[in-house]
């Protein structure tokens, strides 16, 4: 093979392995009067294009905020590590460099569409605005693209209703307005932060429908940011599972769900009724409640929920290291990398790893503690 | 007509309850120009110690059903037994010694309790109130109830905000055990809450039953919760119910086609499950319930509707077969294996007629 043959398959190869976003070892901090919030402390992960991330966790898990900080959406924060979109770095772009990138190439809908549209213009100006802060469209242009938008997401009358305040519709036509904005741009990247969480099922399940067929025509990648396992479930390829601003587990939807490494993993899948065990059985919840980012604890910061919460745990915090129960599986835990799955049988073996590896420190965990009473974790 | 359930004994029976909220205009003198028909004629019968499930979307009037059989304001008209005794036109001192039996959980742990009240006084009220324990006993009281949720007693003089969401819902959990009432009606109990705190007041509430021989009404849009702690479902729409039935029945062999709509769009844990199944998914948005549509209410959303279905409202009845207590108000009841016609098509033809048209 001719050496130039092979050095273009090699950039071939090597631009297609090129995620469209990058993120890697970021941190975002916020100084405040209590102390220093520290929401993401160290997350890196990838989205390729046309692929969708699902990231879950709970409130407080830096969710939000490490999607806001790619987009230069909080003033304020500490930001340190980086994020490369497409090629150019975002977190170090000028404000001016960024509106470029922002609502044209990574659009953004947010949870609440009341408090995210402006409530003395009209929805049709709105969307139009978007249109013409990035293109050169005339009015007219754009006011006829945003009724084309309004009925392309399912808005009765959208010649009428583009004259409509954001007041006078209901929670799931604002929702569809924010989607029609986010997609006027046709951008490559959709980060949409808890979509439907305000919203019905039957809404839910339009706007969930609407946006995987956009996403299958336009190509483009998603990010859906949500707590809703079942939201997952159904929409992403990958799973990111963010625990107190860092990352817990990664892989994909099916593994993630299947075959759990990390202990938070499991202890989520077993918080939702009928997830993966039989319906009507108890649920076994995590005790306890997430962990405040001014003072998160040392080491894994699971650790003082965890069941299987060992001496380590208290020390060290655990890097993603890979798991053989799945392509591109990663978990941040010190359990054994074999140990994956959800049944009473993996969470004995578990359990009986972990009392091994105990000390005085991890016995009086309280996570440990209601785990070998048997009280209320995975008994 | 529901089932008159001659196996359980009925703790509350609700017939024909109607709550209209009058619409007024005008500054000097108001006059009344229409209603908002929040709940329009619900029968419903809970039998004791069961959880009743209540179901449906914002603004179908479950949580007007709810403060209607606590009877938190009069009613349009209609009927309500509580024990034996009838509360539908009884003033507000007449209800006081009622209400021991009948307390309240509500769905949001930051507005339900006063911020600037501490703990302790906030859950022996109930105990004041009806002037059950003072003092030293109620301390007690309000301690050992503070321990059966969970929380720690010597937390009696903190203030809520000094608390997590899921501890200020047990908080709010105690409140409503305080008096050992025989029906407590949980609002949305678990939907402001974290996923793994969710699961936490979910045991509890189950824990309570157990112990306490507690009967429940449970609301809440979450299908997959509804599923998990009730023993019987009604599905309300639009002010009206359309569908009850034991969850086994209902979850399995939904007849009402609001009630599939609302099963295939709820979303499943699982991605096996959560792709391959065919969901229903319903153009639109709930109508206004201050001019609900005539008939059947779900007609102009119906995959299935027939010209009969907006001129001849449908009567909550058992089809052939149907297990005893299942009941749906509809003209063609969805057969077990039907398909119902999705939306899926439209919504991709929507999406390439915009790809075409638009400028790239």
């Amino acid at each position: 093979m001719p050496a130039a043959h092979a050095a273009g398959i090699f950039i071939q190869y090597h631009r297609d392995a090129m995620p469209l976003l990058a993120v890697d070892n970021l941190t975002v901090s916020f100084p405040t009067a209590d102390g220093t919030v520290r929401a993401v402390r160290g997350l890196s992960f990838s989205v390729e294009a046309g692929k969708t991330l699902g990231v879950v966790g709970e409130s407080g898990s830096g969710k939000s905020v490490s999607a806001l900080t790619m987009l230069g959406l909080n003033p304020g924060a500490d930001i340190t590590g980086s994020a490369v979109f497409n090629g150019k770095e975002l977190l170090t772009m000028s404000q001016h460099e960024l509106r470029k990138i922002r609502g044209a190439e990574i659009a953004m809908i947010f949870q609440d569409p009341l408090s995210s549209l402006h409530p003395h213009f009209r929805v049709g100006w709105q969307i139009a605005e978007a249109i013409r802060a990035h293109t050169s469209a005339s009015k007219q242009d754009a006011m006829s693209q945003a009724v084309e938008l309004l009925r392309l997401v399912n808005i009765p009358q959208p010649e009428r209703r583009v004259e409509a305040y954001p007041h006078e519709m209901s929670g799931g036509m604002r929702q569809r307005v924010m989607i029609a904005m986010a997609l006027a741009l046709k951008p490559k990247l959709l980060i949409a932060d808890e979509p439907t969480t305000a919203l019905d099922a039957t809404v839910q399940a339009q706007l969930m429908e609407l946006l995987i067929q956009m996403q299958n025509e336009l190509g483009m990648a998603m990010i859906i940011i949500t707590h809703d396992l079942g939201v997952i479930a159904s929409v992403a390829d990958e799973v990111l599972v963010m625990y107190a601003g860092r990352a817990a587990e990664r892989a994909d939807a099916r593994t993630i769900f299947f075959s759990p490494h990390h202990p938070y993993t499991r202890g989520l899948l077993g918080s939702v009724p009928s997830a993966t065990g039989v319906v009507g059985s108890r649920l076994t919840p995590i005790v306890g409640s997430p962990p405040s980012l001014i003072s998160v604890p040392s080491g894994c910061g699971f650790h003082p929920r965890c069941p299987f919460a060992m001496e380590t745990c208290i020390d060290d915090q655990p890097d993603l290291i890979p798991i053989a129960a799945g392509p591109n599986h990663t978990s941040a835990c010190w359990l054994p990398p074999d140990m994956t799955g959800v049944g009473i049988a993996m969470d004995t073996a578990r359990q009986r790893y972990a009392s091994t590896h105990r000390g005085a420190r991890s016995a009086k965990l309280p996570g440990v503690i209601a785990a070998v009473e048997g009280a209320a974790v995975y008994a | 007509m529901p089932d008159p359930a001659a196996d359980g004994d009925i703790l509350l029976g609700a017939e024909d309850i109607v709550k209209h909220f009058p619409i007024k205009e005008g500054i000097f003198f108001k006059h009344q120009v229409g209603s908002v028909k929040a709940v329009d004629g619900v029968s419903l019968q809970v039998r004791r110690g069961e959880t009743l499930g209540l179901v449906g979307e914002t603004g179908c009037g479950k949580s007007t059903l709810a403060r209607c059989i606590m009877r938190l304001f009069p009613l349009t008209s209609g009927h309500l037994t509580f024990d034996g005794a009838d509360l539908s036109t009884l003033s507000r001192s007449g209800m006081r010694p009622y209400r021991r039996g009948m307390q309240m959980i509500f769905q949001d742990p930051y507005g339900s309790l006063n911020s600037r009240r501490r703990v302790g006084s906030i859950i022996g009220d109930p105990l004041a109130i009806h002037h059950v324990a003072s003092g030293a006993e109620r301390r007690k009281r309000v301690q050992g109830l503070m321990e059966v949720v969970g929380l720690n007693p010597e937390h009696y003089n903190r203030f809520p905000a000094e608390f997590s969401g899921g501890q200020r819902q047990r908080i709010g959990v105690a409140r409503a055990l305080a008096l050992h009432p025989k029906l407590i009606v949980c609002d949305e109990p678990v939907s402001a809450l974290d996923v793994s705190i969710q699961a936490q007041i979910i045991n509890l509430l189950e824990d309570l039953q157990g112990e306490f021989g507690l009967t429940y009404i449970f609301i809440a849009h979450d299908l997959a919760v509804v599923q998990h702690v009730s023993d019987r479902v009604a599905v309300m729409y639009l002010g009206k119910i359309v569908e009850v039935a034991d969850v086994k029945d209902l979850y399995s062999t939904p007849h009402h086609p609001y009630t599939n709509a609302l099963l295939s769009a709820s979303v499943v844990a699982d991605p096996d499950k959560a792709r391959t199944r065919d969901r229903i998914i319903l153009t639109g948005d709930v109508p206004s319930p201050i001019n609900p549509p005539s008939g059947c209410r779900f007609h102009t959303r119906c995959p299935k509707a027939q010209p009969i279905c907006s001129t001849e409202e449908p009567l909550l009845k058992s089809g052939v077969g149907d297990p005893p207590g299942h009941v749906t108000a509809c003209h063609f009841p969805v057969a077990e294996g039907e398909k119902l016609a999705s939306e899926k098509a439209t919504i991709l033809h929507a999406v390439e007629g915009f790809l075409a048209e638009a400028p790239t």
